[in-house]
């Protein structure tokens, strides 16, 4: 078999995830800011810089779980059983936010908060659950002749927590930085004064994890801190250094959008931070992503249509962001008229 | 027993879930679909009314969809959280089946759903009718890999187990296994079906209030035309779905008929029961009430041709059919009404009294639901009648099931009552708001309006996206 397809469909799922941590993220982020924005026209303004593209986004999330269940049917099965009720959480935060989007316009006047306050708590569960599926993913999940052993509440310990609570800082900073980029005047100054506070969180939260994860595990810290491994990887750190002083930068100079390019920038580093220490784990602790893969017949059948039409949606997305490019201002909006 | 209960709480709580979400991609498929002829008409006609029917629908979609989505993203999800060893076992055929409708027709729909909802007055108009084209093409890729993956479930072939798990062999004939061509015809006019009743019935709402419109005429006309057309072909479809049951699962085309088999059926064929209420214990149909010899002419096409029993099954491998009977029954009373609902219509369009026979409104106001009603009887047929088997003859149920405590699914379960209740009541509230608002002439005239700056207020009272139900609008 000259290709790996383990490794192909791992490469692609990475991707994925990366993707909607990336898209669904300013998306979600706009949620957990929405306290922070209290009048209404800036609430549209918000709602409408994403209302276009919000479900291709989320659809990024459908391909991971897909693609999981393709070419890794264990992990999807164990993965799924060991963090049900986190999953369950996040699904239903998932509901109230996506929903609140078309209800939200479509509410009468005195019902209008009850959206808003479906689409806050909606984005913050969603998000702040995400966060603890991976910190208990990244954790480990006992696996023994194809079942997980834990039990149902492992996933609620100190360090699934704090990932929690770190994704939540994380997609607000993406957010607020989003809006920089799509909003201006009052609401933008607002974006500017919340994204400094956010960028310190994201720089420490990464800070912890970075240390947390060796700690816990020694061979994590083999990975990192044992000879050549030491010099390959040591631009991530580096890097995140650098990313973070230029995006306090481009806040002092009022750049509009290298705070977010910067933002995606350091997300990306600290993806593929987790993904160095996990490697080759796909379901750490111990199974590799060739003991867990699928069939050959099945990864085959699956990755011609994911080569062949990632691409093109790539490209589609592409197209719909560039519609809808610019700034969002009050009044403008949403639907076809 | 604890096992058992929470096998029970997780076949209940797919089985809630998948019935919400299967009524909003009924409405969708079939929305999307008119919203395509109606911007098709308007283009090629340049008259108003086509564009203000468009706009109209376009905003019950938006609402319908965003429900399928948020519905649709659960169901990703459950067949891991739920049957997690239906997912190792058979995850090789219904992962890459999945995969592909996420990349052919989710992101599809997606990606231009923005631009068809949003890019009104931002693109030109050719390219808003593609991306509404290629919404509605997304959403028939959709069903056209959902429903490959459930009939293979079904009827499924072109695969080896090896090592306790399924293995394809055969891609062309996983996709193309035998009850697929029927269950993909059958559910695709399903929902066309369901959308023409609810347009249908919207428009008799109307109607019977004097709202007597031309816009609205046409909403009426269009739909029943479609019963016409269509309720006809789907009994047909239906028929050769039965037959093609027949010899793939003929435990379940029993349990639909009612029919036990054993001796005194011998040489007399098979009646068709109307009524009846099949007893697992006793084995046998109480109050069977039936037309001799009409089930053999429906189901074998003979005079005599008799069909399997249920006790020539095994009692371990026989669906409920007391559940299935009905269920099935239920479908097929709600096909012949809509059948009858196109002849009456046909009749009144002949006498010219089209839009002013209440008898008719009225009628059509009540078939409304019926559609959707019918489609989930059908999936109950479909689906109990394939019991105790997940994958037909391949795995059990019980062997699928998630090793979760009853506790949890028991309060997982309760939560998806209870936000889905209150989710998706308030968003049919709002669609059935919008209904009852109509059409809006002149909606989306102006040129330029909601382009960067612009205030919406011309266009008030009625402008999409601020359609809010009471004055403010935007203050
Ligand atoms: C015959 C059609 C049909 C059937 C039987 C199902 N669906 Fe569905 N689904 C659709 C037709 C559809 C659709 C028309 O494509 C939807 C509905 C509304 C929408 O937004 O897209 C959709 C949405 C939708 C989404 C959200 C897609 C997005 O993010 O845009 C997911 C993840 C699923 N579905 C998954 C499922 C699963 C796992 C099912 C089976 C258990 C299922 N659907 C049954
Ligand atoms: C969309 C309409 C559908 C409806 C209304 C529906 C309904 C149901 C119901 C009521 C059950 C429970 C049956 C029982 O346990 O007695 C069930 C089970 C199941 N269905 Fe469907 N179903 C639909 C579509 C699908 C599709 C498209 C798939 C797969 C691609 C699917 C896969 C399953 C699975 C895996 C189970 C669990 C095992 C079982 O309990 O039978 N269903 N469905
Ligand atoms: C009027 C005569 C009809 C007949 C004879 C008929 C026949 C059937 C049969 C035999 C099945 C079960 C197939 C199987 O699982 O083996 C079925 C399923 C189903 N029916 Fe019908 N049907 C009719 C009308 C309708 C109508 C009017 C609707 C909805 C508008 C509908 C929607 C469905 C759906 C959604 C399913 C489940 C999916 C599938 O298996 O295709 N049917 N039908």
């Amino acid at each position: 078999m000259g290709i790996d397809l383990p490794l192909l469909w791992a490469l692609i799922i990475g991707f994925g995830v990366m993707m909607y941590v990336l898209m669904d993220g300013f998306d979600l982020g706009i949620g957990i800011l929405y306290p922070f924005i209290p009048d209404k026209h800036h609430r549209d303004v918000a709602m409408n810089t994403v209302a276009p593209v919000w479900d291709g986004n989320e659809t990024w999330l459908v391909l991971g779980g897909a693609g999981l269940l393709a070419a890794f049917p264990l992990v999807y099965s164990v993965v799924l059983t060991a963090l049900y009720i986190p999953l369950m959480l996040m699904l239903l935060g998932l509901i109230f936010r996506g929903i609140a989007f078309e209800f939200r316009f479509k509410a009468r006047e005195r019902e209008r908060h009850i959206w808003d306050k479906a689409f806050i708590g909606g984005s913050f569960t969603a998000t702040f659950f995400q966060g603890v599926v991976l910190g208990a993913y990244v954790s480990g999940l006992p696996v023994r002749d194809g079942a997980y052993t834990g039990a149902p509440l492992d996933w609620l310990a100190p360090f699934p927590l704090f990932t929690g609570a770190a994704l939540v800082c994380a997609y607000a900073l993406l957010g607020s930085t989003w809006l920089i980029m799509k909003t201006e005047g009052a609401l933008q100054a607002r974006m500017v004064a919340l994204t400094r506070p956010l960028a310190w969180a994201l720089l420490a939260s990464i800070m912890v994890v970075s240390l947390w994860t060796p700690l816990r595990d020694p061979a994590i810290a083999a990975r990192w801190f044992s000879f050549p491994n030491l010099l390959w990887f040591s631009p991530v750190p580096l890097l995140v250094a650098a990313g973070w002083v230029a995006l306090l930068r481009a806040l002092r100079r009022g750049r509009q959008v290298a705070p977010f390019v910067l933002t995606l920038f350091l997300m990306g580093l600290g993806y593929a931070g987790l993904a160095i220490s996990g490697w080759p784990h796909i379901l750490p602790p111990d199974i590799d992503l060739w003991q867990a893969a699928a069939p050959p017949q099945s990864l085959g059948f699956a990755l011609v249509g994911a080569l062949f039409i990632i691409p093109i949606i790539l490209a589609y997305t592409a197209f719909a962001y560039y519609v809808f490019r610019g700034k969002v201002r009050p009044g403008d909006s949403g639907y076809h008229s | 027993m604890a096992e058992s209960l929470a096998l029970d709480l997780a076949r209940i709580q797919f089985g809630f879930t998948i019935s919400f979400h299967i009524i909003f991609p009924a409405i969708t498929i079939g929305l999307a679909s008119y919203l395509v002829v109606l911007e098709g008409l308007w283009l090629y006609t340049r008259r108003t009314l086509y564009r203000d029917l468009y706009h109209f629908w376009s905003k019950i979609f938006a609402v319908n969809f965003g429900m399928g989505v948020v519905s649709g993203l659960v169901m990703a999800y459950q067949f891991g959280t739920n049957w997690s060893f239906f997912s190792e076992f058979a995850g090789g055929v219904t992962g890459p089946l999945l995969a592909y409708e996420v990349l052919t027709a989710f992101f599809l729909e997606a990606g231009f759903l923005g631009v068809m909802l949003f890019g009104w007055n931002r693109v030109g108009p050719g390219l808003h009718f593609f991306s509404t084209v290629v919404v509605a093409v997304g959403t028939l890729i959709s069903a056209f890999w959902i429903l490959a993956s459930n009939s293979w479930m079904q009827t499924p072939q072109g695969f080896q187990v090896i090592d306790g798990r399924v293995v394809p062999t055969d891609w062309l004939a996983v996709i193309f296994n035998p009850s697929f061509p029927y269950r993909l015809a059958h559910m695709t006019v399903a929902a066309f079906l369901a959308t023409a009743l609810f347009v249908g019935a919207s428009a008799a709402w109307h109607l019977l209030r004097g709202r007597d419109q031309p816009a609205i005429r046409t909403m009426f006309s269009m739909a029943m035309w479609m019963m016409v057309a269509v309720a006809p072909l789907q009994a047909l479809i239906g028929d050769l779905h039965g037959l093609n049951t027949l010899q793939h699962q003929p435990a379940k085309l029993a349990a639909m008929e009612g029919h036990w088999g054993g001796e005194p059926d011998r040489g007399q064929g098979l009646p068709l029961l109307l009524f009846g209420w099949p007893d697992m214990e006793a084995e046998t149909t109480h109050w069977a009430l039936g037309v001799p010899r009409l089930g053999s002419l429906i189901v074998t096409h003979s005079w005599d041709g008799t069909i399997p029993g249920l006790k020539d099954f095994p009692a371990e491998d026989r669906p409920n059919a007391a559940v299935v009977f009905w269920s099935f029954r239920v479908m097929v009373g709600l096909g012949l009404l809509m059948i009858l609902l196109g002849a009456l219509s046909v009749l009144q369009r002949w006498r010219g009294r089209l839009y002013h026979s209440p008898g008719l409104l009225r009628f059509a106001l009540v078939m409304g639901p019926a559609g959707l009603v019918a489609i989930l009887a059908g999936w109950y047929t479909t689906e109990i009648g394939r019991q105790p088997w997940v994958v037909y003859g391949l795995m059990r149920t019980s062997e699928a099931v998630s090793p979760h405590a009853s506790g949890t699914l028991a309060l997982s379960l309760g939560l998806f009552v209870v936000v889905y209740l209150f989710v998706f009541g308030a968003g049919v509230a709002y669609m059935l708001r919008l209904v009852r608002k109509g059409p809006v002439t002149d909606e989306g005239r102006e040129q330029g309006d909601g382009g960067p700056g612009h205030q919406r207020h011309a266009m008030r009272p009625l402008s999409a996206v601020r359609e809010t139900f009471d004055d403010d609008g935007r203050a």
